[in-house]
């Protein structure tokens, strides 16, 4: 039996600016009492189309229908008048509000504000299709899934017939999205329609009737989810066949390189952001930290590249420079002093190399930097750094080759009203005495990212901000990699790409693990975590809840421990390497 | 047929007005807009002039350039006044930035002129001209520079709002004139008679050329500042992502309070041509409020120093010529003048709005867009 057409579009096409068009002639229907899925890669357009049913844009072309008749939805009002309810990534709650508070805020001009009322009919609601919700809490203290769940609970009660979530997983633990799907399958029978926004395959496979794909602003295919697969969906999405498998050689060689002991970090409010953290990190391996969003992994790069003053711990760099010549590449000269007076050094034939001559008169900075520049001076063991209490400034100034892709890319990492050749020079500015900047060395490193990295930029001179995420983000990746770091340590760098920028990431990730660097890799997709890394470190409320080999490890096991269970010892990886 | 009625009523719906983000301008275009802008208020105040008096329009234009360029002598000052007021955006400019909102411009320049003129009162005639020159070049770079760097340290310590810090300084540099000025001046007329020593020698014979030129020398040497040293890199990462800055290690305090010792001691430099070069006296209006005009030249210019020239330039220009507009048309006070200053602002700043943004209006808007994209390819 034909179900009945809730939503048609026909085609729609939006445009920002004359060059970017973000739905181009896009015809697609909804119909009651399915759940339908569109599918795309980021900056395909699917939140785009979804937000003019949402009444957030109006379409420049095209019609929308809604039970057969033309309709000109302008605002969030209008669609909840065609009872279209949309949840959002970023959720919009009062915080200091109840759930209860927050359903019923906004409804209906005139009618009586009864609280209690409401709290029934909500009770009601959340028996009939599985929620969970506390109707008391406030907002604030509520997880990421709990709000979410007051979202959809929101547009429930104003009476919304379809229901469209704009990645709903995303933040969420693969328990939670068990339970959402439920929710979602209860509200399918009882005749709702709804869309879900995704970029993520096995939910789409999961949870949905059909499946429209959309790819660079156009409607691909809409399919019955029954009738096709994985590898068709993703072939579909990229327009081209994709490996979905991450190459992973064995780590080699692998050596201590960092070591971090009982960190804590206290956050502005006083709670433990970070609470006796405690990992290493060897080279030529990529650890992976997993965690639900906020659990602290940001916190801890940040703390190990000195962006935090720590209430305790240690994080220490083992520098592999034994029998090494010592450099005023990456040392300066009162450093180079410093290791000399704790005997670090020696001279080729093996005596020690202190700064002073056989008479014990100490050398002029000449004659050392000119024995120095010669490498004519050696580490007699590894560097053994103490990085605690420095500033990112004092860590490369002791010759720590650290590399730090940051969460927050251009609010952090890069520059975003700077082109690509300043952004270029952010790390390396300072070199040399002149007082102008030297742009000469940034602008052939810019060329040769944007070339070998395929940036898709006008010119080097373009603004980063203007750059697309992946663009921004090869950017960033780019010069960090191009800094030949030993230590290099990423956050969500794919969060926001599109496949095929994802594993450009992916390669450059393992290609410097392959050449010996220790790589720290925050994640968020597990499947990506559990291909890509070698061991993965789970992290729940700021606490280390255990380390796994990736290449044994369960995803529902990272799933739980993700939550705050801490597995059992037989699951666990043991020991180090 | 309800049907019908009911869907065109929905189709009327749509917007009256929608905003659509252009593309980049070329900066051909954006020029062409900006005269567009100006020639219209110009028109537009012309109007408005002559509907309050028996004058014409066109005697409007007469008198605007008549009063900016009529003589050499009104050109040179018109030089010297944008030269003084350019030299106070460069010294805004580098806060400017940094994203530090420096309003205490009048307060920074009128310590620096206080300072000059100090000098000038008390080792007047003690010590040769050259020498006092030096002294007040010293005390107001001095003095310019600790006005700027109080709310800079406040800032980068504490994290206090430096806008209401410096604007508070202002009263403050006032306050300290007139109590000089009333230690100083004896008569009760309040007024302080030009000072004979320490004043500025004239330059080929022409005592506004040092001013114009330095000022001209210091705006070409802010940009290079800005664009090619790595002080102004440090300062461009730090206004855009404090963040940033962190991450990769710039002190950011230390930026901070170098950039304000900098802009401070720039101002300073303004109050010392206001003392030895131009008034050789002081009063709590020297500043004349250039601390804030100059804020407009500033943002005009999109804090670009060469071009800070133009829009110093000008605002000085009509400004100047508005004085003349206002004698010749009878005008008894400076309302009207202020209104066509006014409208001269509005109209410069509303069309970057345009430059951003086009207008798509509700019917027929596909061929609004396509007309536009036609003019756009010409």
């Amino acid at each position: 039996m034909e179900k009945q057409t809730v939503i048609e579009l026909r085609g729609i096409t939006k445009r920002f600016g004359a060059s970017v068009i973000a739905n181009n002639n896009v015809s697609i229907d909804v119909k009651r009492g399915e759940i339908l899925s569109v599918l795309g890669e980021n900056g395909c357009g699917k939140t785009t189309l979804m937000n003019m049913l949402a009444g957030i844009y109006y379409p420049d072309e095209g019609t929308i229908l809604i039970h057969g008749e033309e309709a000109s939805i302008r605002s969030p009002k209008d669609a909840f008048r065609y009872n279209i309810g949309m949840i959002h990534q970023h959720f919009k709650l009062i915080d200091v509000f109840t759930a209860a508070e927050n359903i019923v805020i906004g409804t209906g001009d005139g009618e009586k504000y009864d609280i209690k009322a409401a709290k029934t009919r909500i009770s009601e609601m959340s028996k009939k299709y599985g929620f969970h919700i506390e109707l008391d809490k406030k907002v604030h203290e509520m997880s990421v899934s709990e709000k979410q769940t007051v979202e959809i609970v929101k547009a429930l009660y104003r009476g919304a017939d379809v229901l469209i979530l704009d990645e709903p997983t995303a933040v969420l633990t693969p328990q939670e999205i068990d339970r959402l799907f439920d929710v979602l399958r209860a509200m399918r029978e009882d005749g709702k329609s709804v869309i879900i926004i995704t970029h993520k395959l096995n939910e789409v496979m999961a949870i949905s009737d059909r499946v429209t794909v959309l790819r660079k602003g156009e409607h691909v295919k809409t399919v019955n989810t029954s009738e096709t697969n994985e590898k068709e969906l993703a072939d579909m999405m990229v327009g081209q066949k994709v490996t979905l498998n991450i190459d992973r050689p064995l780590p080699e060689n692998s050596e201590l390189r960092l070591e971090v002991e009982k960190l804590t970090l206290a956050g502005n409010e006083g709670h433990l952001v970070l609470d006796d953290v405690s990992f290493n990190a060897y080279s030529g391996e990529i650890l992976g930290i997993a965690g639900i969003a906020g659990s602290g992994q940001r916190e801890l790069l940040e703390s190990i590249a000195g962006l935090h003053h720590l209430q305790n711990g240690s994080v220490t760099y083992y520098n592999p420079k034994k029998d090494k010549p010592i450099t005023f590449y990456h040392k300066t000269f009162e450093r180079v002093m410093e290791l000399a007076h704790e005997g670090m050094l020696r001279y080729a034939d093996g005596r020690d190399f202190t700064g002073k001559d056989e008479n014990g008169k100490p050398l002029s900075k000449k004659v050392i930097s000119a024995q120095v520049n010669a490498g004519e001076i050696f580490f007699k063991e590894d560097e053994i750094i103490n990085l605690r209490e420095q500033t990112p400034l004092q860590i490369r100034e002791l010759g720590v080759r650290f590399s730090f892709v940051p969460e927050d890319r251009l609010g952090m990492g890069l520059v975003g009203d700077m082109d690509i050749t300043d952004n270029m020079m952010l790390r390396s500015y300072r070199r040399g005495k002149s007082v102008f900047v030297d742009r000469k060395a940034p602008e052939d490193l810019a060329n040769e990212i944007v070339e070998s990295l395929q940036v898709v930029t006008p010119n080097t001179h373009t603004p980063v901000r203007r750059l697309s995420g992946g663009n921004v983000q090869k950017v960033l990746v780019g010069r960090e990699i191009a800094a030949g770091p030993k230590v290099l340590m990423a956050a969500y760098p794919v969060r926001g790409l599109d496949i095929n920028s994802s594993y450009t990431i992916y390669n450059l990730l393992t290609e410097q693990k392959k050449s010996g660097v220790a790589v720290i890799f925050v994640g968020e997709d597990l499947d990506v975590l559990l291909s890509l890394c070698d061991r993965i470190m789970v992290i729940a409320g700021g606490k280390v809840m255990g380390t796994v080999d990736a290449r044994k490890a369960k995803k529902e096991d990272i799933g739980l421990m993700m939550t705050g269970a801490v597995l059992k010892e037989e699951n666990q990886e043991g020991g180090s390497l | 047929m309800k049907n019908q009625q009911t869907k065109q009523n929905q189709i009327k719906k749509e917007p009256l007005l929608r905003l659509v983000k252009r593309d980049a301008l070329s900066a051909k275009k954006i020029i062409l807009i900006y005269a567009i802008a100006i020639v219209v208020s110009l028109l537009l105040s012309s109007v408005i002039c002559s509907l309050f008096s028996s004058k014409n329009p066109l005697d409007f234009f007469a008198s605007l350039f008549n009063g900016a360029l009529g003589s050499s002598r009104r050109i040179w000052l018109l030089l010297q006044d944008t030269a003084l007021l350019l030299g106070v955006a460069v010294a805004l400019v580098p806060a400017f930035k940094m994203k530090f909102w420096n309003l205490g411009g009048n307060g920074q320049i009128l310590v620096g002129c206080l300072a000059a003129v100090s000098c000038m009162f008390y080792l007047g005639g003690k010590l040769p001209d050259p020498l006092l020159i030096l002294l007040m070049t010293v005390a107001s770079i001095v003095a310019g520079a600790v006005w700027g760097v109080l709310p800079a340290i406040f800032k980068a310590l504490f994290g206090t709002n430096e806008s209401l810090f410096t604007l508070m300084l202002n009263y403050i540099a006032t306050g300290l004139v007139s109590m000089f000025i009333t230690i100083w001046v004896k008569s009760g007329s309040g007024v302080l008679e030009p000072i004979k020593f320490g004043n500025f020698p004239n330059l080929f014979g022409n005592k506004h050329l040092l001013t114009v030129l330095v000022f001209l020398i210091l705006a070409v040497m802010m940009y290079i500042y800005l664009k090619y040293t790595k002080h102004g890199y440090e300062i461009a990462v730090v206004g855009d992502s404090p963040n940033t800055a962190k991450y990769i290690g710039i002190d950011v305090r230390k930026v901070i309070i170098r950039t304000m010792v900098i802009s401070g001691a720039l101002a300073g430099i303004v109050g010392l041509f206001l003392a030895g070069g131009i008034h050789h006296t002081i009063s709590t209006a020297s500043a004349n409020n250039m601390g804030f005009t100059a804020i407009m030249a500033t943002w005009l210019a999109a804090f670009n120093p060469l071009i800070m020239i133009g829009t110093c330039f000008f605002i000085i220009f009509i400004s100047r010529g508005m004085v003349e507009v206002r004698g010749n048309f009878g005008f008894t006070n400076d309302s009207i003048a202020n209104i066509v200053i006014g409208l001269v602002y509005f109209c410069v700043i509303a069309c970057s709005f345009f430059i951003t943004y086009h207008v798509v209006f509700r019917q027929g808007s596909a061929k609004n867009v396509k007309t536009d994209e036609k003019k756009g390819d010409k």
